[in-house]
């Protein structure tokens, strides 16, 4: 098989929960001297170990504050592990939120380089995929117009249209099919399947059960910040379901 | 090494994207553009000169040409400040990016330090236009010798300064956002600690001690040195080089130290 696409190599992440948020000096300066600053200690993962293989489509199932999100950052290189490590091997394009590297007062096109950019790609490479972009996100119409002036859809739209286009190998997805219309949905969809073929390598967080039986052949399972099941996506999600019954 | 090196040639596309960015979204809406480069110095130019140069009638018989010598010291301070507070509000003003997407986050102090340093070489045009004017139709023409190719070594430490200082307070901004109110006030003290529109030596400070605190403004070094090349056509004082070079360097070294310390704790903070 090669090298694994992503190893996560007994990671654990901790965070100092403050009670209030601290950040101005003269709050800090009393709250230091009256004894007041208080943390409290949060372990977001605890101990997660795993192995991606790369063409490996892995869903990432768990409960609201179950760590989803911290384990794709922590993979997407945002967030440093403070224990175990990370590797990752391959070109990633996160996306985490659609349309988080934009710039409000540019273009539709400006940010196309500049999201393009962001992920570590030349000017010159983005100009060949620029017309593809466009056509995908449909956005023909509105290129030139901020993007501030942009609809929460034609946002995520651009935002999908730019981290596909670049053909990477790593794709994370964190709830960002849930958003656009269905018609655009299925599109996206489509475009994700067909990048399975070139061999991609997916993680995919969702809380549709349905959407991860149709995109992913693995998954894990997380709870609490623990890595509590892995395997097949039909065993998974099935433990999935039974966790939601039991918790009503 | 290697890795900080590999990787920022990787982002290098991304520092020219932001820089880019900075340079076009500044002037973007306002109907002469670009121009305001030129323009703004040059205004804030006569107002500076009428103020100091006629109302409040000081004697700057002494100083070769007072137009240009109040030019080159707003022009230098006016981009050492920008160009710092806009690094230091760089990190919280990206956090959206930063909070999602991995990217070396030092690019964007750099990048704001040098999309603001473009902006003022082109601005610098405002002064050849001065020289140039003032050379031929001024009873008090600046001094022109080959001296004055050597004006890029005072702008280049400038460079270096505004980078480690923006460093530093990006980073210090992370975490107590004070810090902007405070600078604010500090850069208006620096605007009458650094001899922009006086001589130190026309103040006849008697105190050693004021005397040496505005010797140790690394601006004072700089823009005496700038003038020197492009007004007094006079060689570089080496020890307003030596010093002004070694602070530069220091407060680098202590602001790529604070910054890579503590980058990785930014996300938590923004």
């Amino acid at each position: 098989m090669g090298t694994p696409a992503i190893v996560v190599d007994n990671v654990s992440i901790l965070f100092n929960l403050n009670k209030e948020k601290v950040d101005n000096l003269k709050e800090y300066f009393i709250k230091l001297v009256t004894h007041k600053l208080h943390f409290t200690e949060f372990w977001a993962l605890k101990n997660i170990s795993f192995t991606v293989e790369k063409g490996e489509r892995v869903g990432v199932l768990g409960f609201n504050g179950a760590g989803k999100s911290t384990l794709l950052k922590t993979i997407a290189g945002v967030l440093k592990p403070t224990e175990g490590s990370v590797r990752v091997s391959g070109v990633i394009a996160p996306m985490l939120e659609l349309g988080a590297g934009f710039d409000m007062n540019y273009s539709g096109k400006e940010n196309i380089f500049l999201y393009g950019a962001t992920m570590g790609y030349s000017r010159k490479f983005i100009e060949e995929k620029y017309d593809e972009i466009v056509a995908f996100s449909e956005l023909q119409d509105f290129i030139e117009v901020p993007v501030k002036n942009y609809s929460s859809g034609m946002r995520a739209r651009l935002g999908f249209a730019i981290a596909t286009a670049v053909e990477p190998e790593i794709l994370i997805l964190d709830e960002v099919l849930s958003v656009g219309d269905a018609k655009f949905r299925k599109k996206s969809e489509a475009k994700i399947r067909s990048m399975f073929e070139k061999g991609i390598t997916v993680l995919f967080v969702s809380h549709s059960t349905e959407q991860v039986l149709n995109i992913c052949n693995k998954a894990i399972l997380l709870d609490h910040g623990r890595l509590i099941a892995q395997g097949s996506a039909q065993d998974i999600c099935a433990q999935y379901n039974e966790m939601v019954n039991s918790k009503k | 090494m290697k890795k900080y090196l590999k990787n920022f040639y990787k982002y290098r596309f991304l520092l020219y994207e932001i820089v880019r960015k900075n340079i076009k979204l500044q002037y973007r809406d306002s109907v002469l553009g670009i121009f305001w480069t030129f323009l703004q110095p040059l205004l804030t130019t006569i107002v500076l000169v009428v103020v100091f140069g006629h109302i409040f009638g000081r004697n700057n018989a002494e100083i070769v040409n007072y137009p240009i010598y109040l030019l080159c010291g707003r022009l230098i301070y006016e981009f050492f400040t920008q160009s710092t507070k806009r690094a230091m509000r760089s990190i919280r003003l990206s956090a959206s990016v930063i909070k999602k997407v991995y990217v070396p986050k030092y690019i964007y102090p750099l990048a704001n330090v040098v999309a603001n340093y473009i902006t003022f070489v082109i601005s610098l045009s405002v002064l050849a236009c001065f020289i140039i004017y003032f050379f031929f139709f001024s009873g008090n023409p600046p001094h022109l010798t080959g001296w004055f190719f050597l004006f890029p070594v005072p702008i280049l430490i400038l460079l270096l300064l505004a980078l480690g200082i923006g460093m530093i307070l990006a980073t210090l901004e992370v975490f107590f956002k004070d810090i902007e109110y405070l600078y604010e006030v500090f850069c208006l003290l620096l605007f009458y600690m650094t001899p922009i529109f006086y001589q130190i030596k026309q103040l006849k400070i008697t105190s050693p001690i004021v005397n040496r605190i505005l010797m140790a403004n690394p601006l004072y070094s700089i823009t005496e040195m700038f003038r020197c090349c492009v007004l007094y056509g006079r060689a570089l004082n080496p020890h307003h080089l030596l010093y002004a070079l070694g602070f530069a360097l220091v407060v680098n070294v202590i602001g790529v130290w604070v910054f890579y310390k503590n980058q990785d704790k930014f996300i938590l903070h923004i």
